[in-house]
């Protein structure tokens, strides 16, 4: 049993079709993503099919099906960030990451996710590590920014 | 009504109507890949656009409703840019493989690029990687020749309240395909095929048998054996330019023959002995307090329904296999044993209305001593592509009679073609198992047309009998509710996956209208009007069946290759 | 945070009077004294103690407002220091954030530009002392009667605020947007007691009409007219919803209303579900605007409390419930078809009008829908009459608009213009220009939906016709500027990439012509090696057609974002003809943007042979030997820019 879930469900038992979005945020705020048995059981509650729920939840930015990395880097790509250079920007973070936009590294450390907008323009270019913001963030300062968020890898060693 | 204004003409219009009904009345054409009869207008595709004096851009016809001193102009140049520009966008990145296409000749999107005179790619796109979804045993989906009408998920949804695919993503990158884009073979689909009839282009077919009836065909060790269901002799001569509900029974016979077929008979007969032994289930259950409603088992996409959706009333389901099952079982036992032949070296074809029952030829409970009843099934489409191969024409030959015993038929069983045919059937002959007696009137009206769902109260001596017929799952779903929320009037349910039944399956020729659909229900109505047989207890040769092999319906013989069970499915619901 | 408590809120009343009797102007005239003199207290025209304010929008945070409001923390209570900290909205100068503003009794408020943690024990020491810095101080309040602070211009006289006209940001930066009191002392909720009591619903959406209010989002359809079809439409359940779901990239200024002055929503939408006759409010959101949720939140179960909200409000009969509904991330969703969609929990796909929203909209029931800059201007509207709103602005635009400023202009941030202000003002006075000596270019004005202004038409008077005229439209009014470093063809298939992504994918023109358009504008920035075949042909054909697909697209989409997703190329293609030739025939990206285009060449006189850039070089395409200098293959090179970016010698050149 899932208790988490079962914790969120319970408090939809008669909920309608209008809850679905509330319903798959808060899943995936409480489990991090949407998996298979999540999906499943909320079509269960609101009596959805699993097609339907899936295409809400793909056609939303917000939705995902895998495990996020323990660090969540988002990098802004609106307007302003663009004119000032989010895409080098962008750029640099998948070389330094070592993974494209969308994906988690192997090591389940970093994840990196392209949003339209944050909304704080004036700071542009933006990105934002599990919600910390970075402003006028250039090519050349994401080594820093990302080695600041590493966990030691020697460290880590060590201590093993 | 009032008067508006297309293409300088006055033409009356009434509120309430959309441009396009208007344009169908009065005969002028304008193209549309994403409308679909009844249901609600998305306003997707585009193609219907017009314009409209004092409106900016042009105007969906589909969606838009007419008003008073509306000037309209259908085939303005700006129109027919727009309309080709779209036709223009779908071919930047389809496939180009119209000559390997299962849709080449019968395709709206190439007939659409001919009509506009498309001779060059102006815009080329990137070709997306999707994969063929050949997961299924009866659809196959490839989603690089969808241009995401929407129909398939619409008539999913609307008609068939199964829901198994959807849209999946946003923009550019929008498919459509079951959640988690997953296979068919684990999504609720039913494969009624009802997606593959309204789809525009060829990203949605069948999975063909042809090639594996075509070696058994050239198997001398096999005997190839072939029926055809009831609703085929009145749609398959649409395939050769025959007016639709026309009955060419015996013509097909003849082509049957010559291209091999070492046996026809005819499904009709089948369903004969499933009212033999589905009638007397009914009336057992009524006389001995068993489960009722007692519903119909025919429809291989309704038994997957409500073995996903309703497992708590699979009891309800009459343990009767479908005809086509019936048809292949009596064929490898009584007729192999009357023939001496193999039941292993016969391979059983059969030509069906529907994709469904290729799924159901491979259920497991669908087999006697590990043979398969059946080998292979045929969609009325592939039957029409194998006579086209071999060089025949159904326009120029003459008709032929089926082979004994199973070519044998009464008119009962030819309607189970169409929806509240297997009532009516059932009905013409349980008033005879339970009265001893005829029916005044074998046509039972109520039950008769197009409506959803059809009800009657019928008297049988001293019974009361509460009836009812659906067809389309959507409102088989309906009449489930109902009954599960305790309405108890109604005794005998039969259930047709496909709207209006198997006139209208999954199987029959692409790209018919409402109108084609009702005048195969008219053919098979005249069929039983002019036969000279209209109940299926009078049909000779199941009564010879049953004393030469059964002994009686329901025997212990008879369940044995005659009746099947049920199983709950767990699936992506 | 101070007055989260809604009992406490109410400590502002008089002895013996209600809410109701204060907003209903029925107090007795001991009563009125002393509310007067409450507020005054509340709105701090004079204070006791020192009062430290810091703005705490998403900007502020981003600049680092929540390090330096710890510090202001510690640092008061290292000196034991009694003194009010409070945490404001955005007040618009996002460059100048982290932005903190004190007030010594005795003197006006003054506000100092970019405090980090680091400042704060200078600042305040100083400050304490009443010594400033000229040079970090922005500007001070009007002192009414204070002791000036010597060498700070007023904030009515600095350039940036001066030519403004708030009405909509008139608390934003200045209250404290978690107090219900500081709402009310500055004049709130007087709009909706005015209104319960005094219109009818018809006569208000007559006053709305004729105040001449248009829609802020998109199309700027007059709001009073557009709320007369749902009234007008018989139905025993109508729907008001505000859209908050700012989703245009390159505008904020939805978000920090909100943050700053939440109460000013929910009476304006208060006032707005009023007009129809609609009894349930949805205020649709971006999940992406945590804060300004959180203060809504807040803000809500305040007005509730206060009997604002809920059933027989201010015992007029009228009831309203207000549902936050959080977005889920879709552009299209700004469309109102497709937001009623979302709402319901479904994609969030527009559907073909009529039926229109104010008939059948939300669960089938007449709705309306505003966005929140139009929804926020109600309550100065209902206060001071439509007159006075309709005597601000142009012909056919009345009252102010708020702008987001951002990209390669100075002063970034948020500001509000009356209608009719000239570009050129805007960007030139109030964004102070452009930065780094570099020249205009154009600003693009609209988000995706609109288009760029050129140089030669910055002294345009900004209204919605006027935009129109020019290629852009009002839009729900991110203003962008680009400097000559800015490629209009990078520009155009950035948005080009930004609507086929978020198209929602329904009809074909919009889901498959911006893809192609896309890929039009992706073959003219692609270098010529990784062209093969007839990809120079495309390269060609597709310009030939991109202006006649656009209009294609234009007239047949479904919905407006597909109506107007080809104007960014539309216009650019119009104004900066010249890049894209550039860009097609001689292959060059004069801006120096399209990194295909570019070469890079490392410069051996000023190379040391760090080797730092063949280390970062990901396909391995410079070669040389430690201590020498570096060579880049041109053949191999991808044009990612990791060598420039990584030298530390500069002797990276790019052409």
């Amino acid at each position: 049993m899932d208790t988490i879930l079962d914790t969120i469900l319970d408090k939809h038992r008669n909920a309608r079709r209008d809850a679905l979005i509330p319903i798959l945020q808060e899943v995936q705020e409480a489990k991090g993503f949407l998996s298979r048995e999540s999906v499943a059981a909320i079509g269960e509650i609101l009596n959805l099919p699993t097609s339907k729920i899936y295409g809400v939840a793909t056609f939303y930015n917000q939705f995902r099906f895998s495990p996020l990395g323990a660090q969540h880097v988002q990098i802004c790509r609106g307007t302003a960030c663009h004119v000032k250079g989010s895409a080098a920007v962008l750029d640099a973070l998948e070389r330094e990451l070592d993974i494209e936009a969308g994906q988690t590294t192997r090591d389940g450390q970093f994840s990196l996710e392209v949003v339209a907008c944050i909304g704080a323009c004036g700071l542009a270019p933006v990105i934002s590590v599990n919600g910390e913001f970075h402003a006028g963030v250039l090519p050349e300062d994401v080594n820093n920014i990302i080695n600041s968020y590493r966990v030691d890898e020697e460290v880590q060693a060590d201590a093993k | 009504m009032f008067t508006i204004q297309i293409n300088n003409r006055n033409i009356q219009a009434k509120a309430g109507e959309t441009i396009l009904q208007v344009l169908k009345r009065e005969g002028i054409k304008v193209p549309t890949l994403c409308h679909l009869e009844d249901l609600f207008p998305t306003g997707a595709c585009r193609m219907c656009v017009v314009e409209v004096e004092g409106m900016d851009g042009l105007i969906p016809s589909c969606a838009f409703p007419v008003s008073k001193d509306m000037k309209i102009l259908t085939h303005s140049p700006k129109a027919l840019q727009a309309r080709k520009t779209i036709i223009e966008l779908l071919l930047a990145n389809h496939p180009d493989d119209c000559l390997f296409c299962v849709r080449n000749g019968n395709c709206d999107l190439q007939s659409l690029s001919e009509e506009f005179g498309i001779r060059q790619r102006r815009y080329s796109g990137v070709k997306d990687n999707y994969n063929i979804d050949s997961s299924s045993p009866s659809i196959i989906r490839d989603p690089a020749k969808c241009i995401l009408c929407g129909k398939c998920v619409r008539i999913c949804e609307e008609i068939q309240g199964v829901s198994a695919i959807d849209f999946i993503n946003r923009g550019s990158e929008a498919t459509i395909g079951p959640a988690f884009n997953e296979g068919l073979n684990v999504s609720s689909c039913i494969y009624c095929g009802q997606c593959i009839n309204v789809c525009p282009t060829g990203a949605l077919r069948e999975k063909s048998d042809i090639k594996r009836v075509l070696d058994a065909l050239n198997d001398p060790d096999k005997l190839v054996v072939v029926q055809h269901a009831p609703a085929i002799s009145v749609s398959i001569g649409e395939e050769f330019n025959i007016k639709p509900g026309k009955d060419v029974m015996g013509i097909m016979t003849s082509a049957l023959r010559r291209i091999g077929f070492d046996r026809v008979f005819d499904t009709s007969f089948a369903a004969d002995l499933t009212i033999m032994e589905e009638g007397s289930e009914l009336v057992s259950r009524i006389k001995n307090g068993g489960k009722l409603p007692m519903m119909t088992s025919c429809s291989p996409g309704w038994i997957k329904f409500v073995e996903e959706f309703y497992p708590e009333m699979m009891d309800n389901l009459s343990t009767c296999k479908s005809p086509q099952q019936m048809m292949g079982a009596v064929v490898k036992s009584y007729y192999a044993e009357r023939e001496n032949l193999d039941p292993k070296k016969i391979f059983s074809v059969s030509l069906m209305p529907c994709t469904a029952k290729k799924f159901e030829a491979e259920r497991p409970e669908m087999s006697n001593n590990n043979i398969p009843d059946i080998n292979a099934v045929l969609t009325t489409r592939e039957l029409a592509r194998i006579i086209k191969m071999r060089g025949l024409d159904l326009n120029d030959m003459e008709p032929e009679g089926p082979d004994t015993p199973f070519g044998e038929r009464s008119s009962a069983g030819k309607l189970f073609g169409v929806s509240g045919g297997v009532m009516e059937a059932a009905l013409r002959s349980a008033h005879f198992l339970i009265t001893g007696k005829e029916m005044d009137d074998p046509q039972i009206t109520a039950i008769r047309g197009l409506d959803g769902i059809k009800e009657a109260h019928v008297k049988i001596g001293d019974l009361e009998i509460g009836v009812a017929a659906a067809s389309g799952l959507a409102n088989a779903r309906n009449l489930m509710e109902q009954i599960k929320n305790g309405r108890d009037d109604i005794h005998f349910i039969e259930i047709m996956t496909c709207p209006g039944g198997c006139i209208n399956g999954g199987g029959q020729p692409i790209g018919k209208d409402l109108d084609a659909i009702k005048s195969r229900m008219k053919g098979l109505y005249q069929i039983d009007r002019d036969a000279s047989n209209r109940l299926s207890h009078h049909n000779e040769y199941v009564n010879r069946l049953y004393e030469e092999f059964f002994e009686a319906p329901n025997s212990h013989k008879a369940h044995e290759l005659l009746h099947t069970h049920y199983h709950k499915r767990d699936v992506m619901k | 945070m101070p007055n989260k408590n809604t009992n406490n809120s109410m400590s502002f009343l008089p002895e013996d009077a209600s809410l109701e009797a204060v907003l209903y102007d029925k107090l007795e005239i001991g009563q009125q004294q002393e509310l007067s003199e409450n507020y005054s207290q509340i709105r701090r025209e004079k204070v006791d103690k020192p009062a430290i304010f810091i703005g705490t929008g998403t900007c502020g945070l981003g600049a680092g407002a929540k390090k330096t409001l710890k510090k202001i923390h510690t640092y008061l209570d290292v000196h034991n220091i009694d003194a009010d900290v409070m945490e404001v909205g955005c007040i618009g100068l996002c460059v100048e954030e982290p932005i903190v503003d004190v007030q010594l009794p005795g003197r006006p408020r003054i506000s100092f530009s970019r405090i980090k943690e680091d400042k704060i024990d200078n600042l305040l020491d100083n400050v304490f002392k009443n010594k400033i810095d000229t040079d970090q101080a922005i500007c001070q309040f009007p002192p009414k009667g204070l002791k000036e602070w010597e060498g700070v211009v007023s904030i009515d006289k600095h350039p940036f605020f001066a030519p403004q006209t708030r009405w909509v940001l008139a608390n934003c930066g200045i209250i404290n947007p978690a107090s219900f009191e500081e709402y009310i002392a500055h004049g709130g909720y007087q709009a909706l007691a005015k209104t319960v009591r005094r219109y009818t619903p018809a006569e208000l959406c007559d006053m709305v009409e004729k105040s001449g209010l248009r829609g802020r989002g998109g199309g700027g359809f007059l709001t009073g007219k557009k709320w007369k079809f749902a009234l007008n439409t018989e139905s025993d359940q109508k729907y008001f919803i505000c859209n908050a779901d700012e989703g245009d990239p390159g505008a904020f200024m939805d978000r920090a209303v909100i943050e700053g002055d939440p109460h000013r929503l929910l009476e304006g939408l208060a006032i707005a579900a009023y007009g129809i006759g609609a009894t349930k409010a949805y205020i649709y959101i971006r999940a992406e605007y945590p804060l300004a949720i959180e203060r809504l939140k807040e803000a809500i179960i305040q007005a509730r409390g206060m009997g604002l909200l809920g059933d027989n409000i201010l015992d007029s009969g009228f009831d309203l419930d207000i549902i936050i509904k959080k977005g889920a991330g879709a552009f299209v969703c700004g469309e109102e078809t497709a937001l009623i969609h979302s709402i319901e929990g479904k994609r969030g796909m527009p559907r073909p009008r009529p039926p229109f929203p104010a008939v059948s909209g939300l669960f089938g029931k007449p709705t309306i829908i505003n966005n929140v800059e139009t929804i926020a201007n109600l309550p100065a509207l209902l206060v001071n009459g439509e007159e006075w709103f309709s005597s601000v602005g142009t012909e056919t635009s009345k009252g102010t608009k708020v702008f987001a400023l951002s990209g390669k202009i100075t002063n970034t941030g948020l500001v509000e213009v009356a209608m009719g202000t000239t570009l050129r003002d805007i960007v030139f006075k109030i964004g102070g220009g452009i930065p780094d000596g570099n020249a205009y270019k154009a600003v693009q004005i609209g988000g995706p939906s609109g288009g760029c202004i050129p140089e030669q038409h910055l002294d345009i008077q900004i209204d919605y016709e006027s935009l129109i005229k020019v290629g852009a439209m009002m839009g729900s009014g991110g203003l962008v500027v680009m400097d000559e470093r800015t490629c209009m063809v990078d520009v155009a298939k950035f948005f080009m990439d930004f609507i086929q992504r978020e198209s929602c994918g329904k009809c074909i023109p919009c889901r498959e012509g911006t893809r192609r358009m896309l890929e039009i504008l992706e073959r003219i920035t692609k270098s010529r090696k990784s062209e093969e075949g007839i990809d120079a042909l495309e390269r060609f054909q597709g310009i030939m057609y991109l202006n006649r697909l656009g209009n294609v697209i234009k007239d047949t989409s479904l919905c407006g974002l597909g109506k107007t997703a080809p104007n960014p190329v539309l216009a650019t293609l119009h104004y900066f003809r010249d890049e894209y030739e550039a860009h097609i025939y001689e292959r060059r990206c004069p801006a120096g943007v399209c990194r295909d285009l570019l070469t890079y060449e490392i410069d051996a006189d000023k190379c040391i042979g760090c080797t730092l850039c063949s280390k970062k070089c990901p396909v391995d395409a410079i070669l040389g030997n430690p201590k020498t200098p570096h060579f880049i293959i041109a053949d191999k090179c991808i044009g990612c820019g990791a060598c420039a970016d990584v030298c530390k010698f500069n002797a990276v050149n790019v052409n």
